[in-house]
């Protein structure tokens, strides 16, 4: 007999308790009309990101293609009369791209960067394909001031060795002096 | 009833069984909302009540296959009957003195053979589907409502010795002269709500079909109007329910003066159907012979005891 009041009673308090759920808040957010808090190191669409000069920051070094865990990165690398290196085509399928951010971990030169920006949708997928011209932006992105060719060794025009941010001379390995 | 009103009534009867079916699919799902700290639909017009419209133009819109495998007439046969039965059972509902289709001096009985009637719907819609989910299904509504319906043409015995009759009306009026039978025959009120949410069968009784073991139970193979047809049943289903109970336990009609009978009638509706869907939002599904264990070993002789000491009470006092 105990047991049957005891489950009644367990009933009975189970509807209570969701009644009094009448006067809690709702967990919903109402999205298009109420936009989520997106850190600015969330993981969303990719972009390209440019030097202070306004030069690509991307070398084509393929570290982010190598990197992708989906494949979804295909670049060429190029030179200019500079002889800095840069894609001659860098297409991103976001078809495939899970924004996992190795990319951006593996790139070098912090060309390669997410936003928090995940409103990508299209109705044909083969818009979902990102080039170049659809990823470069114009600014400098998360890393502001930081330029590769001025911190690296690497020679081009107007930039010999020797000549970079905290880069000593090279050595004269033809003198004998110390 | 003469004349005119009654038409009025019968035609206000259908449209409300019809529309506050149609309606309950979107408030249900308010409701369920609110008490799962959702908002629940609310894009399609205010509040989301267009949403009830698109569901409507969606179950027309849909492809209504009829599956070869199964028996063709009684398929489509089988949705019409729960629709009939229940707008059927709306007859002898009585909404305010004087407003109601028909004050048959067998109205409780009337009311109970629609409700009964139901059951062949679902049967019927599962057997003929010719699929082992469907069948499964049709089989546990067959004996769940056959053994609810004992209970609950028992449970309602008790209002009938007090009044001495069958008639919806004479049982308000009686309540009227003497209390809402709610407190003279609460056990009956109990077993009879749950033997109108088995009757219904919706949760936690929706053992028919319940979706986690059955797919769909019985109307496995419906689509478009004719699955459109079985929900719109289940909902008029709940709605005569909670009438009746509204007008047996809770004294239909009557209620202070300062609002008029009739809408006294409709917020004791209103107040049950939203007890229809807080049970829905709480209580777990009980495994079938759970479900049959409760009806015969605890619910029948609860009531058996029930209409004893009425029985007893009504003779003697």
């Amino acid at each position: 007999m105990g047991v049957i009041f005891k489950a009644i009673w367990s009933q009975l308090v189970t509807l209570a308790m969701v009644l009094r759920h009448t006067f809690t808040k709702t967990d919903t957010v109402q999205y298009p009309e109420v936009m989520p808090y997106l850190a600015p190191r969330y993981r969303g669409r990719i972009i390209l990101t440019r030097d202070p000069d306004g030069e690509e920051r991307c070398v084509a070094c393929n570290l982010c293609a190598v990197v992708c865990p989906v494949d979804c990165i295909a670049l060429q690398k190029t030179e200019d009369e500079d002889g800095r290196w840069y894609p001659e085509f860098f297409r991103i399928n976001f078809s495939r791209c899970i924004l996992c951010g190795m990319c951006e971990e593996a790139c070098p030169t912090y060309a390669i960067q997410l936003t928090p920006d995940f409103e990508m949708c299209e109705y044909d997928r083969q818009n979902m394909v990102y080039e170049k011209e659809h990823l470069l932006i114009s600014g400098q992105g998360k890393y502001p001031g930081y330029s590769f060719y001025n911190v690296a060794g690497k020679t081009i025009k107007d930039k010999d060795k020797g000549q970079a941010l905290n880069e000593a001379e090279p050595v004269n390995v033809k003198s004998l002096l110390p | 009833m003469e004349g005119f009103v009654i038409y009025i009534v019968i035609f206000g009867t259908l449209v409300g069984a019809f529309g506050g079916a149609a309606v309950l699919i979107w408030f249900e799902r308010r409701l369920l909302g609110l008490w799962q700290d959702r908002l629940g639909p609310n894009r399609v017009g205010p509040l989301g009540i267009g949403l009830a419209l698109a569901d409507i133009i969606k179950m027309f819109a849909k492809e209504d296959w009829v599956p070869p495998f199964a028996d063709k007439f009684v398929f489509v046969f089988a949705p019409t009957t729960i629709i009939m039965a229940m707008l059927l059972g709306f007859a002898v509902v009585p909404y305010a003195p004087g407003l109601y289709i028909s004050d048959l001096n067998i109205g409780l009985l009337f009311f109970l053979g629609m409700t009964s009637l139901a059951v062949y719907s679902v049967l019927l819609g599962g057997l003929a589907s010719n699929n082992k989910y469907a069948l499964l299904g049709g089989l546990r509504s067959a004996a769940q409502m056959v053994s609810y319906e004992v209970f609950m043409g028992l449970s309602l015995m008790g209002v009938v010795m007090l009044t001495g009759s069958f008639s919806l009306v004479d049982i308000v009026l009686w309540q009227e002269e003497h209390t809402w039978f709610v407190i003279p025959q609460f056990f009956g009120f109990v077993v009879f709500f749950i033997a109108g949410i088995a009757e219904s069968h919706r949760l936690p009784f929706d053992l028919p079909e319940a979706e986690h073991e059955l797919i769909a139970g019985f109307h496995t193979e419906y689509s478009g109007m004719k699955f459109g047809m079985f929900m719109v049943g289940e909902y008029m289903g709940v709605i005569l329910i909670s009438c009746i109970v509204a007008t047996i336990f809770f004294g239909g009609w009557l209620g202070p003066a300062f609002l008029p009978p009739i809408i006294w009638f409709f917020l004791k509706t209103f107040f049950f159907i939203c007890f229809f869907i807080l049970l829905r939002a709480a209580i777990p599904r009980p495994r079938y012979d759970q479900l049959m264990s409760f009806g015969w070993k605890y619910m029948l002789p609860l009531t058996l005891v029930n209409l004893l000491i009425t029985g007893a009470v009504a003779l003697w006092v």
